[in-house]
């Protein structure tokens, strides 16, 4: 806490809830179990705001907002739920699973996947834009781990732990829009990477089965949290 | 009281969701009370009868005939339930996507057969191009995902669909479940 | 230099520029070297020569002359005369007739509406000097402004005029100007930066391009004052790497600039400093979106992130960063050289002065016009534009580029400023302005923009980056005869959740042309679906 930090209270749902100037409105409504749909967020990782299914609305602004990455203000009215956030938020899911190949049955992660937990929270029981089927690479070429890339769904976290935490900056984002991909160094195969440090956060990160620890089958992938432990280890404020 | 019709086929599946349906148990018996299956792999009838109330489509639609069996149910349905993943998502079969259908036929009946080694052309339908969705064709009234989905999920949705309701399933089942 | 010595040169180059009885000016923008006008220049200097005219003409390569399509385009500055389509064989008919009557059969006449609608302010020098020469800039009143400014003015003093001129943003945005350089002059920082954004990248646009390549210390000016205004050091033209003429004169421009110490260190011996740096764009549009702009410049990957904060607070190095558009620079000389008062004599109540177009598709005249704001659509297509070719009729102007709308031919008599356009779901953008004509199909436009943005979106955020995709196939699908109104409901669906939940201005953006094609020419969309949904088949 800064020194020139002040408390602020603002309202939640309708909620009236109290934080500290320059927390988000994730982080608030969090603490007050007001739950808000994530992808990209990982709290230890720098937000993004890329994933757009933490928008919420605030009142006085036509704009919905990022919880994840916007600040609170002194009387700020949010609102996490609305019918139109619903259906946004259904639709930005199933864009993401009409994008990719996510056959969740055959998936190392089923069962421990955060795009799967949320279609099931948010009752998304089907996908009403048409699958896309593009051709994804595997690479098994690391000895430890695998990266399929058809469950990816480019949160960007497997870069940022990389880069922010790790320090070794393996993972990177190439091409644009659809033809955007996860490469490992300067897209050498991820077992040829110089710069890897196999330490694994990466794959702990991932919230889909698209990095995982070679020899896992099906629902064996299980993630494990670390990255709170870390932050404490390393002196930050616990958030 | 007149039982409700229902009928149930599977596509491009592997009948995983019909054991799971089979798998309600004791239920069936009180189902039995309440609905006539009239049209099925658990029945012998070979053309799709007229007035169905509900059909419970297992599976994806990957060929031509099924393409046919899930327009034809649809057009004699009140009910279309798209029932378990195949049917919802594609899933599994879909992965055959990614190649030509050609290459998958040389693969399937070339390449891996041990005897009678040609692709046939007559006795099974032709495959689309594509393996995909049933609601990718026909509008479907019910989603039941779920690889399968549970029975307790199968039993919730046609008990709801008995009672006059929609059902919500998502608490109890889920893409790949 | 001091100011004195700057302005005691600038006399002297305007006493050699008027000198000579006799000025032959070529026009050396990309337009017209690409149709060969400088082979046309070394002819028109091999016959002066070969006449022996070498004391009395004088062959100058010049700016854009406006009438890209008429290139190359050949003026004769003091007798007001324009030549078109000038071949190298014309050559020798055009210097013997100087000072006689003019080569009928390639003269251009002036007095069409094309030059005579025009309000020339940004591009005033453009086709009258030479880019590659300060001497030429500076003899027309070039950096007179700045020498007033950095003598005579207080920094908030150059705020309120660019405040009163009401000039607003050329990007497309139409921010306040004013509004935008007080913040940044209040914003605190270490460090502040000016940075140009020059990434013009909507097809068939080419505003930003000419104004480099024909008066690129005009910019250079623009922004010196403007780092004078908001307390910066350095500065970063933003061009892409499709432009090396422009990137080329303006890398000369700098270069001169330094050398009359009009830029670097201590200017004019005052003390007060400024550095402009160069910064190439590897081709992508997004580039062109501030917050990715200035990742790019930081040598990062061009990615957009969520604003707030804003540039103005946190920009290039978390710094409080200036960000305009070429043209918006451009405009600032003129405004502090005639006053805020003049400038905001033109145009409407809202939109302020001029706007530079690119006219580009289906029209006669095709090329860079500069126009008052407030000026009707049809004025510019039927006037100036010269109308329809072949005799056919104006079915739609787009404008604002992918970001924008298309606009009926019913409505062109609406008046160009930011609201209007705003009004019918288009915007003024950049200053692109494609004209479509009856036989364009508009559901093949709604294509064409949504191929472009599913193509330069970064993928940074899942509705641009899937949306567009779906958006996309979905327009093909209705192209091609295939699609239900189903499909139609979804793309509607779609548009609106990427029109609000995208994250960056492009993808906000990105279903306008699927928008204002459908809100006028829904009938189009209606006649390619198939009649019924219940039995059609998915595509493929």
């Amino acid at each position: 806490m800064t020194p020139s930090s002040r408390v602020k209270t603002l309202t939640i749902d309708g909620r009236p809830v109290s934080a500290r100037s320059g927390e988000t409105i994730l982080k608030v409504a969090r603490e007050n179990n007001i739950f808000i749909p994530t992808l990209c967020h990982m709290d230890g990782l720098s937000p993004v705001g890329a994933c757009r299914l933490c928008l919420v609305e605030i009142k006085g602004s036509s704009k919905l907002v990022p919880a994840c990455i916007t600040s609170i203000f002194e009387g700020m009215e949010v609102s996490t739920k609305s019918e139109q956030l619903d259906k946004y938020r259904k639709m930005i899911l199933a864009l993401l699973f009409s994008e990719r190949n996510h056959v969740c049955s055959v998936c190392v992660s089923n069962g421990h996947c955060e795009l799967q937990t949320l279609a099931q929270t948010l009752g998304l029981e089907h996908v009403h834009v048409p699958y896309l089927y593009p051709v994804m690479d595997v690479d098994a070429s690391h000895e430890r781990f695998v990266s399929d890339h058809s469950r990816c769904v480019l949160c960007t976290r497997c870069v940022r732990v990389c880069e922010e935490i790790e320090g070794a900056h393996t993972w990177d984002i190439m091409g644009r829009g659809a033809e955007a991909k996860i490469i490992s160094d300067l897209n050498q195969p991820w077992g040829f990477s110089e710069s890897c440090t196999s330490c694994g956060k990466c794959v702990h990160v991932c919230p889909t089965g698209a990095l995982f620890e070679a020899g896992k089958s099906t629902a064996e992938m299980t993630k494990r949290q670390f990255l709170p432990y870390l932050s404490l280890m390393r002196g930050e404020k616990n958030d | 009281m007149t039982k409700l019709r229902l009928a149930t086929t599977w596509l491009d599946g592997c009948s995983g969701c019909h054991m799971s349906f089979l798998d309600m148990d004791e239920l069936l018996v009180d189902l039995a009370g309440q609905i006539e299956v009239v049209y099925g792999p658990l029945v012998d009838r070979k053309d799709v009868p007229e007035e169905i109330d509900i059909a419970l489509v297992e599976g994806a639609v990957s060929s031509e005939h099924d393409l046919e069996l899930v327009r034809k149910l649809r057009a004699n349905s009140r009910i279309l339930v798209s029932l378990g993943d195949c049917a919802v998502t594609s899933n599994v079969p879909a992965m055959r996507n990614h190649f030509p259908v050609k290459q998958v036929l040389e693969c399937g009946y070339q390449q891996n057969a041990d005897r009678n080694q040609s692709i046939p052309s007559d006795v099974i339908p032709a495959l689309l191009p594509q393996t995909r969705p049933i609601h990718e064709y026909i509008p479907v009234d019910v989603f039941i995902p779920g690889c399968p989905p549970c029975a307790k999920a199968i039993h919730f949705a046609l008990a709801a669909l008995l009672k006059g309701e929609t059902p919500d399933v998502h608490e109890l089942t889920r893409f790949g479940a | 230099m001091t100011p004195d010595e700057i302005r005691v040169s600038a006399k002297k180059y305007r006493a050699e520029r008027t000198k000579k009885k006799h000025h032959v000016c070529v026009c050396m923008a990309a337009g017209c070297l690409s149709a060969g006008s400088d082979v046309v220049k070394t002819a028109l200097e091999e016959n002066i020569e070969k006449e022996g005219l070498g004391d009395s003409c004088e062959v100058r390569g010049v700016g854009c002359l406006g009438l890209c399509s008429a290139g190359p385009l050949v003026s004769l500055d003091k007798e007001r005369v324009l030549y078109q389509n000038v071949k190298p064989h014309h050559a020798g008919d055009i210097i013997k007739s100087l000072g006689k009557e003019p080569v009928k059969e390639i003269q251009c006449d002036l007095d069409q509406p094309f030059f005579i609608s025009q309000k020339k302010v940004v591009l005033e020098n453009s086709g009258r000097i030479d880019p590659e020469r300060i001497e030429d800039y500076l003899a027309v009143g070039g950096y007179s402004a700045l020498i007033e400014v950095l003598t005579n003015w207080t920094s908030s003093e150059v705020v309120d005029e660019v405040t009163q001129s009401g000039l607003r943003g050329r990007g497309g945005g139409g921010y306040p100007t004013g509004l935008k350089w007080s913040t940044v002059a209040k914003a605190d920082g270490t460090e502040k930066y000016v940075v140009c954004n020059a990434d013009e990248g909507d097809p068939g646009a080419f505003m930003d391009r000419c104004i480099l390549e024909s008066d690129p210390h005009r910019v250079i000016e623009g922004m010196t004052i403007a780092s004078f205004a908001v307390g910066a050091k350095l500065g970063y033209v933003y061009v892409r790497a499709e432009y090396p003429l422009a990137i080329d004169r303006l890398r000369k421009a700098i270069q001169q600039a330094k050398k009359f110490d009009l830029l670097g260190a201590n200017i004019l011996g005052m003390p007060f400093s400024f550095d402009i740096e160069i910064r190439l764009g590897a081709g992508a549009f997004v580039c062109g979106e501030e917050t990715a702009l200035i990742a790019s410049i930081e040598g990062k990957r061009g990615n957009p992130r969520p604003r707030p904060p804003y540039p103005a607070e946190r920009g290039v190095r978390n710094q409080p960063t200036l960000i305009n558009n070429v043209e918006t620079y451009a405009n600032i000389a003129p405004i502090i050289r005639h006053g805020a008062e003049w400038y905001s004599g033109m145009g409407t109540e809202s939109s302020k002065g001029t706007k530079v177009f690119a006219l580009a598709g289906q029209i006669k005249n095709t090329g860079l016009i500069e126009v008052p704001m407030g000026i009707s659509l049809s004025e510019i297509i039927y006037e100036i534009g010269g109308g329809i070719p072949g005799g056919k009729k104006c079915k739609a102007v787009q404008t604002g580029g992918p970001s924008g709308g298309c606009i009926p031919e019913e409505h062109l008599n609406i008046s160009v400023d930011y609201e209007s356009l705003k009004s019918l779901g288009s915007i003024m953008g950049s200053g692109g302005m494609i004209v479509i004509d009856e036989t364009a199909n508009m559901v093949d436009v709604a294509q064409y923009f949504m191929e472009f943005c599913r193509s330069e979106s970064c993928g940074k955020c899942v509705p641009c980056r899937v949306g567009t995709v779906q958006m996309h196939k979905l327009l093909e699908k209705i192209s091609a005869g295939d699609a239900t109104v189903d499909d139609l409901t979804l793309l509607i669906d779609l548009c609106d959740l990427v029109r609000n939940t995208s994250l960056c201005g492009l993808g906000q953006t990105a279903p306008n042309p699927v928008l204002s094609t459908l809100r006028f020419f829904r009938d189009e969309y209606a006649a390619l679906l198939k009649p019924s949904s219940a039995t059609a088949a998915a595509d493929e």
